[in-house]
């Protein structure tokens, strides 16, 4: 049996009457591509947003690389080394391309308050590294010559990729992408795949939601179905692409 | 070769501003009137506490509206340690920073039940916050007196620097340096190392997690940044500038009382920081002195003007001076939201905030 990452079971999240997460459960191994699909308001934003801890689960279990990630806060989460990008892009739209991914470092540099008034040493040479990781990441994704710009005047393109960029900053062990290739040409897309398996030749994992079937297809090593907050399938891609629960969720019942 | 002149021209710049620093007082003080003097003094606690609001509101993106609380603690803390009230007399150098960690242990405490709040909220929030401390110092005569009540304490200790009291007049090479000078200098001084610790926390991992706060917390939370800490150390740090500047108002006035902390503060220094330019540090400093010296100009010109020209006191001074300043106010939010000097990034976020408004509508 290969590693396993990333192990969910039993996970349940209700807002008032709307059951979005019914018992999920599933087991991501290290260094796989692994899908999430599932027809709109099936569930697989707030899995991701339980995943990364923007939500708190009302009961299941959730651990990562051995550590119990139960209701814990985001920011033990990317600690951890799950990091994220979301559906709607959110860059820090003012900062600069290269602060956005600096930002990404926070979680592993140490200098506080006192070290950044003082500007010791110490202090001098983080900054340092924190820009030279920055800098190597947007090389890493491709967008060294837009370093400078403001964030909201990139293309939309570029701010797919410096949203990636920004959470590889974390030093993530698994990195969930929320719908990347949402609103992309085709050419874009081919570029995205490429990066995406560079990544994971990298040696981080991925979790991935994508309407893009023929893409989830191409890339993913297995997929897991949501439908009203289930999961209804998961396995390897040509199994689950005939799989008729898949088929009746996405097509109505006629199909099956 | 222009790295060179543009250096050259930093200490050019630099060495102009510390020579009319430097002289100010003598100059403005022979031409206008010591009074004056005292104003500029007033202006440059008014810089260290807009500085510090400043961290809070400019940086990391959180209203509060009761800044003013931090002053009041600094304040206290200095009068109750360095006078005859409890004839306790602690040199400035232990009361100060005590005066200034307390403010900011009150900033901590203020900041941890509001971590959930934004905006409007928390604005309310902070508001009842300064209240209640400007409340309990009013208050807390009986069953203990701790404050001396309404009445303020008196006689509050001017600080000692090497056994000089900046309250006397000191005679040297020459020149005789009053006590309004003399505190000018520490006050200078003490405003120069405020400006530095302001910018360079701008300028640092710190600083970079409060524009990430303030401009998605959501995302920020995302990116491993702890919304709670971080937000602490913003309330934390703006009431530590907060404290200094309130340890010094109580030594230079030798007098506080509940009445110099009331809401209208808060609202003045916000008002600082909006007009100025928030979140850039020159901005607030500009927006600091102008607020200070522009109402005292306003008090000294509108009565005689009036005298003058109607020959008669047609609208009250002091409310001619409210007027005119809430005019101002409102005229300068509607020609020039960003402030008089703002930020790049800032002007950036009007601009669009302008144009999507305009799409929409």
């Amino acid at each position: 049996m290969a590693d396993v990452l990333l192990q969910i079971e039993g996970i349940h999240k209700r807002f008032g009457g709307l059951h979005a997460l019914n018992s999920v459960g599933l087991t991501i191994n290290k260094g796989e591509i692994y899908g999430l699909i599932g027809p709109n308001g099936a569930g697989k934003t707030t899995l991701f947003n339980v995943l990364t801890g923007l939500y708190q689960p009302d009961e299941g279990t959730f651990t990562f690389n051995g550590t119990n990630l139960f209701r814990a806060k985001p920011h033990k989460v990317v600690e951890t080394g799950i990091a994220r990008t979301f559906q709607n892009i959110r860059l820090f739209a003012e900062m600069s391309a290269l602060e956005n991914v600096m930002v990404g470092r926070h979680i592993r540099t140490r200098a506080g308050a006192l070290g950044a008034v003082l500007r010791d040493p110490r202090t001098r040479a983080e900054e340092q590294a924190i820009r030279e990781k920055a800098w190597e990441l947007l090389d890493y994704v491709g967008i060294t010559d837009v370093a400078e710009e403001r964030a909201r005047n990139l293309s939309y393109g570029h701010q797919r990729r410096l949203e990636i960029a920004r959470a590889l900053a974390t030093d993530p062990l698994l990195l969930a992408l929320d719908e990347p290739a949402a609103g992309m040409n085709p050419r874009e897309t081919d570029d995205l795949k490429a990066l995406m398996s560079k990544i994971r030749d990298g040696g981080v994992t991925i979790l991935l939601i994508e309407h893009d079937v023929k893409l989830m297809m191409d890339l993913c090593d297995r997929i897991a179905v949501l439908d009203y907050g289930k999961k209804i399938a998961e396995g390897v891609p040509e199994v689950v692409r005939k799989d008729p629960k898949v088929i009746e969720a996405y097509l109505g019942a006629a199909h099956a | 070769m222009s790295m060179t002149l543009d250096t050259n021209k930093k200490i050019g710049i630099f060495l102009v501003c510390a020579i009319i620093l430097a002289v100010l007082p003598f100059a403005v003080g022979s031409v206008l009137g010591n009074a004056w003097v005292r104003i500029i003094d007033f202006a440059l606690l008014y810089v260290m506490l807009a500085l510090g609001l400043n961290i809070v509101v400019g940086f990391a993106g959180l209203l509060d509206l009761g800044f003013i609380a931090f002053y009041a603690v600094g304040a206290y803390a200095y009068a109750l340690l360095s006078s005859p009230h409890f004839s306790i007399h602690l040199p400035f150098y232990i009361t100060i920073p005590l005066g200034a960690l307390f403010a900011a242990f009150f900033g901590v405490l203020l900041g941890t039940p509001v971590l959930r709040l934004k905006g409007d909220y928390l604005a309310i929030v902070t508001l009842g916050f300064g209240e209640i401390i400007r409340i309990f110092m009013n208050n807390l005569n009986a069953p203990v007196n701790i404050t001396n009540g309404p009445q303020g304490i008196n006689l509050i200790d001017p600080i000692k620097v090497g056994g000089v009291s900046l309250g006397s007049t000191i005679e040297f090479a020459g020149l005789s340096f009053r006590s309004v000078y003399l505190y000018y200098y520490l006050f200078l001084v003490l405003t120069v190392g405020v400006v530095i610790m302001a910018s360079r926390l701008q300028h640092s991992r710190i600083g970079r997690a409060w524009v990430a706060l303030r401009e998605d917390d959501i995302a920020a939370a995302a990116m491993g940044i702890n919304i709670r800490n971080i937000k602490l150390l913003a309330f934390g740090l703006g009431a530590l500038s907060g404290g200094v500047a309130g340890g010094l108002f109580s030594s230079f006035q030798g007098f506080v009382s509940p009445e110099s902390f009331g809401l209208l503060e808060s609202i003045m220094i916000l008002a600082m920081i909006v007009l100025g330019g928030m979140g850039h540090i020159p901005g607030v400093i500009l927006g600091a002195v102008m607020l200070t010296i522009v109402p005292e100009v306003l008090r000294s010109v509108i009565g005689p003007l009036q005298m003058n020209t109607l020959g008669r006191m047609v609208i009250d001074p002091e409310n001619a001076r409210m007027l005119l300043f809430g005019l101002a106010l409102v005229v300068m939010m509607l020609v020039r939201p960003e402030g008089m000097w703002p930020s790049k990034r800032r002007k950036a976020e009007f601009r669009h905030a302008k144009e999507n408004a305009a799409q929409k509508g």
